[in-house]
């Protein structure tokens, strides 16, 4: 990787937030959403509940936890297929993302877009999408949306998806326009199998960004005031009329890239290193307050449990009655 | 010939026209290293290295637009699109410049390029993992579009593709990777459908998956003494009308059932051919395709949208009824 640094605290990161102790739990009590949210996926998948395929986000949770935290109603977010966790940290309701997966009528989309496919507009969530790197359109669109006003549009997206001639074309509109939206890259060091290195010339991403003259941070994104941090001071620059703003991520997701990966491609002690910096346990040692932590999780895990279970009990779409148009009236 | 799987007969049809011409590259996402997300092509990059057989970033446009170029001074590339899905990312290389420039240039030069890619629904993998891109590419002079439906002519179609001297799209439906059958030997002509069942009451025309489901139809239907011959076209542009006219005229009856869309696919094309062609020898003629959607993601919704070996069953004996028997 080049020369460029990566912020590793809150301090490093332009702005001037220093999160309160409430604002730690909170982060945390995300967080654990999303972890336990995607554990009990995998459950369902496992044992056959849940179709197809399905990209679990475990490991990445303090990026789209800290970004959204730094986001008000409102604010846009448009996500990839590994895009539960984007989803939760914008208030989506886990019973109907849960229901969505298991193919419910009661899905956040009815069952009919699936794990790799969620829209939540009630929750500024204008999509997760399938296509690799057409998150990055979404968001630019929407903050063509924004445009005038104070809101603003968030892309998540993978290294991999830097490859693509969506990122380009995107973050060169975005700047010509000066479009309020933060480009948000989760590196995660692979697309699929391959690693990084192997397929993104210079391996610099937060570099081809300043080609643009777009301001870009690069992170540690298994740290969630770092983020969070680097998040709200990128957001702060978009209300204030300045353009275009990105951050590079630094994570790694914890299983395969999907549900048939075993991830052998990964040298053990590259795995090992990165499960030790576990950004739900670094948060609970910033925070240094296991009683309340413990407290947190016990109730994320409960209230998970009885969404779920419902999820479970709800009704498949029946194609006799719950019939489509294809086009909107 | 000993039997084989769909995906291990491509993975030899690759490693054969890459030993047997030093021409031949094959590039995709994940299919070197690991071996293709489907399991498709593992040992080609050790057997024939970096040089001829890599992979490459998540950029379809380049592998296309590359495809071309290197097509155009002399290659024969053969590229991987993971999902059909994503083929649409590298249309502007593969219908504006490899399928038209053999014409525009005055022939100067042709373009022997393939891409191979995994298409359609039925696994679960709701709208931007279950498309057949079909449609898309129907309309495109230049190009050719072949749909084998066994591994014999999953291997044998995809050798005449990588001889062919024209852009060739190979579909490989997901649900027949792991379909057995004889391996077969050579090359199978591109353009030339296959009359896989013979019979007289009634004309079954399908590809890939489809055909499985039109067999099995046909065998549901000979226990009700209603005979339908099927043919699997196996190439989907340039179409095989010729077989398809010469079944109609023998059993006056022809249904065409393809798993994409109505609108636009080649099966309302194909009925279109017919009524055009061979009027008079119809009695009875129709489409079973799936509804003007976006493919669905739950089971109970996706198994709805599809067609099936049952409705074709069902709506045949209903349109067929007793046949007199001579
Ligand atoms: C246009 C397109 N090409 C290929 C794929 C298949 N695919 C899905 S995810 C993925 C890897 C993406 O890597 P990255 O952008 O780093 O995101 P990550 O999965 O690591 O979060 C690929 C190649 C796709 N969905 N869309
Ligand atoms: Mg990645």
């Amino acid at each position: 990787m080049s020369a460029v640094e990566t912020a590793t605290t809150v301090d490093a990161v332009a702005g001037d937030w220093q999160p309160t102790a409430d604002e730690l739990a909170g982060g945390l009590r995300t967080m654990l959403l999303l972890r336990r949210f995607e554990e009990e996926m995998q459950r369902l998948f496992l044992r056959g509940e849940i179709h197809g395929t399905v990209h679990l986000y475990i490991g990445q949770e303090a990026v789209s936890a800290g970004v959204c935290s730094a986001l008000e109603a409102g604010d846009w977010v448009a996500a990839t297929y590994r895009g539960h966790g984007a989803a939760l940290a914008q208030g989506s309701d886990p019973e109907a993302l849960a229901a969505e997966l298991l193919g419910r009528r009661t899905g956040t989309c009815g069952g009919r877009a699936g794990s790799m496919n969620i829209v939540d507009l009630d929750h500024g969530l204008v999509g997760c999408f399938g296509i690799v790197g057409g998150s990055i359109a979404a968001a630019t669109g929407a903050a063509l949306g924004c445009r005038g006003g104070d809101r603003v549009a968030v892309a998540f997206f993978g290294d991999g998806a830097t490859n693509q001639a969506y990122f380009h074309e995107c973050l060169n509109f975005a700047k010509v326009l000066e479009l309020p939206v933060l480009f948000v890259c989760e590196n995660n060091l692979y697309g699929e199998f391959t690693p990084l290195a192997q397929s993104t010339a210079g391996a610099d991403i937060a570099g081809r960004a300043r080609v643009f003259d777009i301001p870009a941070a690069r992170v540690d994104g298994n740290r969630w005031e770092v983020v969070a941090a680097a998040a709200r001071a990128a957001v702060a620059r978009m209300r204030a009329g300045e353009g275009p703003q990105f951050i590079e991520a630094l994570t790694y997701r914890h299983l395969g890239h999907s549900k048939s990966d075993a991830g052998r491609y990964r040298p053990p002690e590259e795995v090992e290193a990165w499960l030790a910096r576990d950004p739900i346990d670094q948060l609970r040692a910033t925070l240094a307050d296991d009683e309340r932590a413990d407290a947190i999780d016990a109730e994320v895990g409960g209230e998970l449990t009885a969404a779920v279970e419902r999820a479970l009990a709800a009704p498949f779409p029946d194609p006799a009655v719950d019939r489509a148009t294809e086009y909107a009236p | 010939m000993s039997d084989t799987t769909f995906r291990k007969a491509i993975c030899a049809a690759l490693e054969e026209e890459l030993e047997r011409d030093e021409r031949v590259l094959f590039f995709g996402e994940d299919v070197a290293a690991a071996g293709g997300v489907f399991a498709v092509t593992p040992g080609l990059y050790e057997r024939f290295g970096p040089g001829r057989v890599f992979d490459t970033p998540i950029s379809e446009l380049a592998l296309a637009g590359a495809a071309f170029g290197s097509a155009v001074v002399g290659k024969r590339p053969v590229f991987e699109v993971m999902f059909g899905d994503f083929l649409i990312l590298a249309m502007d290389s593969l219908v504006n410049q490899a399928a038209k420039f053999w014409y525009i240039s005055n022939e100067q030069a042709p373009v022997p390029l393939t891409v191979r890619c995994a298409v359609g629904a039925g696994g679960r993998f709701g709208a931007i993992h279950s498309q057949t891109p079909t449609p898309w590419l129907l309309g495109v002079p230049g190009i050719k579009i072949v749909a084998p439906s066994t591994p014999a002519d999953a291997k044998g179609l995809l050798k005449s593709a990588i001889r062919d001297d024209n852009p060739v799209v190979v579909l490989e439906h997901k649900r027949l990777y792991s379909i057995s059958g004889p391996e077969g030997d050579g090359t199978v002509p591109i353009g030339e459908a296959n009359v896989v069942r013979e019979g007289s009451d009634i004309t079954i025309v399908a590809a890939m998956r489809g055909v499985h489901d039109a067999l099995a139809a046909a065998e549901t239907l000979a226990g009700d003494g209603i005979e339908a011959e099927v043919i699997d076209l196996r190439t989907l542009r340039p179409i095989d009308e010729r077989t398809v006219l010469e079944s109609v005229a023998k059993t006056n009856r022809v249904v065409m059932y393809d798993e994409g869309p109505e609108l636009g696919g080649w099966a309302r094309g194909l009925l279109g051919a017919v009524a055009e062609r061979g009027l008079e020898d119809i009695d009875d003629s129709w489409v079973i395709a799936s509804g003007e959607l976006p493919i669905p993601y739950s089971p109970t919704l996706e198994d709805d949208f599809l067609p099936s070996a049952e409705r074709l069953a069902d709506e045949i004996r209903a349109r067929v009824k007793a046949p007199a028997r001579a």
